[in-house]
């Protein structure tokens, strides 16, 4: 009894220590003070000034652009993931085994090698760095980790499913869009989900790739930010909006999840 | 070409965009990696690049002290994530699917503010920050991605095994050491992949954690990019990537000895 107790202390102490630099910025997002510590009453100062796009405009800007990119580069390499991984499941073991490889390099790279080499192509191509570069950069990275959430369903599907269908007279491409598709979709979404959170979150590749044409997302924002000294105090209201959406959008899918399984 | 007509009509041909995609956005740019790396700023053949590096004692030091600070790190999220790993697997499956979610959410915060809020921390709690700080800040990062695989292959191994072991006189340590450590072997391993990599290429972090007293590697290839060092930077980012390659040979090395769990391929 008393092992448990101590068990389960240790889970909820990694926790808090989790958890406490997210419920700082929260709870001082609630306050005016500049510097991130400074109590100076309770206020939605903050919250009010950062919808007021005129004043801090370039912070919005910067948040736009990140979702602009996460959804435009999760699209595609969903899309391009799901196609490939159809494909790659239909080659045989040894085009199947190099396809896997070429697939995880990007994985295993880091982001700063993927940053760099990309930032060698552009250059050499003579290519303006600036949000097309920066999109293609992303779907660089996301569309391995599409491919690897596809896979597995593809594995699962009964395989006579398609044969029966053509059978059936379906052409291939209904077929595909009634029964592959149907079956893959789980893997589509969280492949779809996971792009986008790799997306908003990445800064080195991002770094590499943005030019210097004065394009900004949250990363590179926050990082200039960081370097002058001290954060913009709006990004505090920010993070917390954004991590309480991101709360929210969690536990529906979860729930959704929980739903289909019974 | 009847041959090539069949390649079309098959599914098989589905694999050619993103095979044309990798070739020109993965493998191409790693190609130029290579190619800048030797040769000099007006494109001949040239090793000036490396001897540069190992000439540079700063250099050079920043890129041991970087894979030790990866090790410490690593290390860090073996011994406080396994136990957490441990204690989550032998939960009941609601409470510890709440849990790991509970886990992996930060994750959702942007790495630049979860850091900035470390510094906040550290500041609240009045602890300077330095070396340990910037310890705990990439453990802190990087432990939800050793909790994860762990608790993964310790939920799916085979609870027998261990009652095996104790109906056959062993103790809870003898137990552990000799069943259930070694399979879980694979969580670890691919923890370590997960931790180990990213921490040796994080930039920012650690200047934002020590006040840019301490500079990581990551950064000293960003640097010498964004001051137009190009050939030296590709030259630091392929000694990188030896790194890299190193690692992960360990790594599937380790899963040829377990081929048990579910390998996508």
């Amino acid at each position: 009894m008393v092992k448990k107790i101590l068990m389960q202390t240790y889970l909820w102490i990694l926790l808090v220590l989790l958890y406490a630099p997210i419920l700082i910025i929260v709870v001082f997002s609630f306050t005016e003070a500049k510097v991130l510590g400074n109590w100076t009453g309770f206020s939605l100062n903050l919250y009010k000034s950062l919808m007021n796009t005129g004043a801090h405009h370039s912070l919005m800007n910067a948040f736009v652009n990140t979702i602009a990119i996460a959804l435009i580069a999760a699209t595609v390499s969903t899309l391009l993931g799901s196609v490939a991984a159809i494909g790659i499941f239909n080659l045989r073991a040894r085009g199947r085994k190099a396809m896997g490889f070429v697939n995880t390099i990007p994985i295993l790279n880091g982001d700063i090698i993927t940053g760099v080499s990309l930032f060698l192509l552009f250059v050499s191509l003579g290519i303006t760095q600036g949000f097309t570069t920066v999109v293609l950069a992303h779907i660089t990275f996301c569309t391995p980790y599409v491919v690897l959430s596809v896979m597995p369903r593809l594995k699962q599907m009964n395989p006579n499913l398609y044969e029966a269908a053509l059978d059936l007279g379906a052409t291939p491409m209904q077929a595909l869009w009634k029964v592959i598709v149907p079956e893959i979709r789980p893997g589509m979404i969280s492949g779809f989900l996971l792009a986008l959170t790799i997306s908003i979150d990445d800064f080195a590749v991002t770094v590499f790739t943005i030019g210097n044409q004065g394009l900004e997302t949250l990363s590179t924002y926050i990082y200039a930010d960081a370097r002058k000294g001290g954060l913009t105090p709006e990004l505090r209201p920010l993070s917390a909006i954004i991590f309480v959406v991101i709360l929210v959008l969690l536990i529906i899918i979860n729930r959704r999840a929980g739903k289909v399984k019974r | 070409m009847n041959k090539l007509r069949l390649f079309f009509a098959s599914r098989k041909s589905w694999t050619l965009p993103y095979l044309i995609f990798s070739v020109v956005f993965v493998v191409i740019p790693l190609l130029l990696i290579v190619v800048y790396a030797f040769t000099d700023e007006a494109g001949n053949l040239t090793l000036a690049n490396f001897s540069k590096f190992f000439a540079h004692p700063e250099a050079v030091n920043t890129f041991v002290y970087s894979i030790g600070i990866a090790i410490l790190t690593t290390v860090g999220c073996i011994l406080l994530g396994y136990p957490a790993a441990w204690i989550l697997s032998r939960s009941s499956s609601g409470y510890s699917k709440t849990l790991i979610m509970l886990f992996i959410l930060p994750m959702w915060v942007n790495i630049l503010v979860r850091t900035l809020a470390t510094v906040a921390l550290f500041d609240f709690a009045r602890l300077p920050l330095g070396e340990g700080a910037l310890i705990f800040g990439m453990i802190y990062n990087f432990i939800p991605f050793m909790i994860y695989p762990i608790y993964d292959t310790l939920q799916k191994m085979d609870k027998s095994y261990i009652e095996a072991a104790q109906d056959l006189g062993a103790s809870s340590a003898q137990v552990f050491w000799k069943v259930v450590l070694p399979l879980s072997m694979p969580g670890i391993i691919s923890g370590v992949m997960m931790v180990f990599m990213p921490t040796i290429s994080t930039f920012a972090i650690a200047e934002l954690l020590t006040m840019n007293n301490i500079k990581l590697f990551g950064t000293t290839i960003q640097e010498n990019i964004n001051n137009s060092l190009w050939n030296y930077g590709a030259a630091l980012s392929l000694i990188m990537l030896f790194l890299i390659a190193a690692t992960s040979v360990f790594n599937t090395d380790g899963n040829d000895n377990s081929k048990r769990g579910g390998e996508p391929w």
